[in-house]
Order: structure tokens, then sequence, then C-alpha cells
């Protein structure tokens, strides 16, 4: 069994909030250099792409967020079954982590404590934690600051069996199409296929932490993917909506296991600045 | 190439604007979101005053990031504008003349912006820190309570938007999304 101080973890979060919201991925970049380069053809989409990518390099240079939206903290952390927590309260030393990340970064704070009454919590806490168990001595701590505006956007429907692929594709069309110019395209788009409710979404929200546009290793999945990215580009929203081929950069396709009786679909999407930063301890 | 405007707006500005145009805007605006969208309305609904007079005056949608020592406004770039459509009739009834921000607008509110010959101006969302450096001034002049939500007045210089929705209704999304679409 491995002690493991919750303070280090909580040092760790602290950094985590800051470099995500600072530095966007390089694959997410590289991707948008592309789309500048040879997938847009809308000469104002291309400017838009540009401008996105020179915000990202300002942001990294001057130490300061990407976005103003600096997200809720949704934490994804991978517990191995020989740790041992030690030194307090894991998920109060997260929040701690996040509340001092969040004030020393500059970054803003967007949480409320009440649905309905929306006073802010002043530090960005509680963080939004979900936990999995797996083999090892090791945490693995992923943290994607997600916006409320593509947040917002998202969708979870019940399809049947005999919808099939094309109509999880078609549900997403819909879902991107009504989201229209709000989620701030070019949007990635994570989808989670089959399970339960719960589960589709938060694979739905887990698939987003892939490299932007690595296929899923099924061919069948992959090609589902190929398909709804070509589908989702045809809607001709383009880069901030304001006409264009790149209206997403990516999709990503999560499957599993399914009851006889559904086939749940569920579709989280993400704005362009598809923060994630992770660390192991 | 882009026009330059002056704000508060004046009429004879609002209508030299047409869908997709690009404008540079200098001057002073006003921040307001979600929360200080819904005070301002209870507020002319009990019938008191404003704490802003907004004749003639643009509301950028947008919560900033802090400011770090030494600079006027963290990261500030456009929220979705579509949560304040329920309050942006009621705001253009009583002066507001433009809107910053990002995302559509509701049939009502494209009525009501040519109703009262108003503006609906875009900048590009997720484009924060590019925008912070058009800021050069920002003070809280009412809701400070509300932290980010806040109305802030900013003295902008050469901040760049796109026209979305025109005094006529011509709506920039629409015609964007046709061109492309197949």
């Amino acid at each position: 069994m491995r002690e493991l101080d919750v303070e280090q973890v909580k040092e760790t979060v602290s950094d985590l909030c800051v470099q995500a919201n600072y530095h966007l991925p390089g694959d997410v970049l590289e991707v948008l250099q592309r789309a500048a380069d040879e997938e847009e053809e809308s000469p104002v989409g291309r400017e838009v792409l540009e401008l996105i990518i020179d915000n990202a390099e300002t942001a990294a240079d001057e130490k300061m967020p990407i976005c103003q939206d600096t997200g809720s903290a949704v934490i994804f952390l991978d517990i191995g079954q020989d740790v041992h927590f030690v030194g307090g309260d894991l998920e109060e030393a997260i929040n701690r982590g996040v509340a001092e990340g969040y004030e020393r970064g500059y970054l803003r704070k967007s949480m409320t404590e009440d649905p309905f009454e929306r006073d802010n919590t002043g530090d960005n806490t509680p963080a939004i934690i979900h936990t999995q168990i797996v083999p090892g001595d090791q945490v693995k701590i992923a943290l994607a600051p997600k916006g409320g505006g593509a947040e917002n956007m998202s969708a979870a429907r019940g399809l049947t069996p005999a919808d099939g692929p094309d109509g999880v594709k078609d549900f997403v069309v819909d879902t991107v199409s009504s989201a229209g110019s709000n989620p701030c395209p070019p949007i990635v788009v994570g989808v989670g296929v089959g399970s339960t409710l719960e589960k589709a979404v938060l694979l739905a929200k887990k698939s987003l932490l892939r490299p932007l546009r690595q296929p899923h290793p099924r061919e069948h999945i992959a090609e589902l993917e190929r398909q709804t990215l070509a589908a989702v580009n045809d809607l001709g929203i383009g880069p901030q909506g304001l006409g264009g081929r790149t209206t997403a950069l990516a999709v990503h396709i999560e499957p599993h296991s399914s009851h006889i009786a559904s086939l749940l679909a569920a579709v989280n999407i993400q704005c362009h600045a598809a923060r994630h930063a992770e660390a192991i301890l | 190439m882009e026009k330059q405007i002056a704000a508060p707006l004046t009429d004879r500005d609002i209508e030299s604007l047409e869908a997709g145009d690009k404008v540079l805007i200098n001057g002073v605006i006003y921040t307001g979101r979600d929360a200080a969208h819904k005070r301002l309305v209870e507020t002319l609904e009990r019938g008191e005053d404003l704490p802003v007079d907004l004749q003639g005056q643009i509301i950028y949608y947008v919560g900033p990031c802090p400011a770090k020592p030494g600079d006027p406004i963290g990261s500030a770039g456009p929220t979705t504008s579509g949560r304040m459509d329920v309050y942006t009739p009621t705001m253009l009834e009583v002066g507001l003349r433009g809107m910053i921000g990002k995302g559509n607008r509701s049939d009502e509110v494209v009525e009501a912006i040519k109703e009262y010959k108003g503006v609906y101006l875009l900048a590009i969302g997720g484009a924060g820190a590019l925008l912070a450096k058009c800021v050069n001034k920002a003070e809280v002049v009412a809701y400070e309570e509300l932290g980010p939500e806040a109305i802030f007045r900013l003295e902008v210089e050469d901040f760049p938007v796109v026209v979305g929705v025109d005094a006529a209704g011509n709506d920039i999304y629409v015609k964007g999304r046709e061109e492309y679409a197949r």
C-alpha cells in the first residue's frame, strides 16, 4: 500500500488549474492550424481561425487565460487501488487546490452555490469530480475547465436499437445544428453511446480528453466518427457561426455495452478552447 | 476594410452599419450579463431609475477575469447572448442601442432591434486574451457584489466586432450558414 498525502493532490490540482487555462494543448493548436491552412474554404472562417490561434499564443506568452470563461473545474481522478490517501479529506483537498489555483492564476470564479439563488461561491468550488478505481499505486489527475456556453448546448437522448449508427449520427447533427453559433465553433463533439443515461453522458465528456482526431480503435466506430464529422461540417455553420466548412474540429465517439432494449446517446459539446491538463502522482 | 465607430452610438452610425461589416469601436461601453440584466429589469419594474443611463449605449455581454496587477482587466471575451434575449427588448425600450456578444438572437430580439433601430455586434468567442488588449480602463459602476457579473464601465480602443444583426434586421448567421451548407 502506497501512502499519498492529500496536500500533494492539492498542490497538483492548483497547478493544473493555471496550466490548463493558460495553455491550449498542442494537438488542438495543430488541428486549428490545419483547418486554417488546408480545410477552411471561407475567407472569414480562415481569418477567425487565425485569430483563435493568435489568441492562444498571446495567452501562453502573457500568462493569462485563453478565455474569460475559465470554466467549472471538471476533474477526472484515476486512483490506483494500492494507494492510501493520508493527511486529510481528499475531496476537500481537491477543492482547496481549485480555490488556490483560480485565485493565484487570476482565473474567473464562475460557480454558484445554488442553481436558483445563484450566489457566487467566490472561489470556483466545488470542483466536479469523477473518480475511478484502477489497478496500480499511482493517481492520475486530469483537469478540464469547462465553459458554460458550450456545456449548455449538450444533450442526451434515448434512441432505439433499430436507430443504429445513423440514428446516433442524426442526433449529433441535430444537436450541433440547433446549437448553431452559440457554443463557440469550431467545436469538439464528444459522444457517449450505449450503457445507461448517466454513463453515456460521462463517456461523452471523457471522450473530449482523447488526443484530437485520434480515431477510436474499433474500425466501425472510427468510421462513424468520420461520417458524423463530415455531416456536421456540411451544416455550414463554420468558425464562430459566420459560415464555413469548419464547424467541428473532431467527433470522438465512446461506445459501451448496452441493455437489449436501449441505445442511449449523449453529446457533450466543447468549444474550440478545448482545455485540459493532467499529471500523475 | 474596417469601419470606425464611436461609443456611445449615434443614430447615424447605427444606420451606416450592415450585417457582416467589420467594425472597430472606440469610446465607452458597459458590461452586463445574466445577473446584471435581471437586476436592471427588476429595477425598471419597480419604477426606479437604473444605476447607468443607457441612452445610446452599448452593453458588452462579458464576465471578465480578474485583472493582474498593472493590467486594466483580465481575459474578456463575449458570452452567449441568447440568455439575455428575455431582457433585451426592455433594454432597447429604455434607450440601449448596441449589444456585443456571440451567438444567435431570438426573433423577438431581432424585431426589437428593428423597432428601436439598434444593432447587435459580434466579438470572437474564446478570444478573451486578445480582446482584453483593446480595453484601456475598467471600473465597476454597479452591482460590485456580483463579482464578474458586476456592471463595468470600459474604455475601449479599436475593439474589433462584426455586425451580427443590423438595424434593418439582417442576420449574418443566417446568411453565412446558407452560403456554406450542403
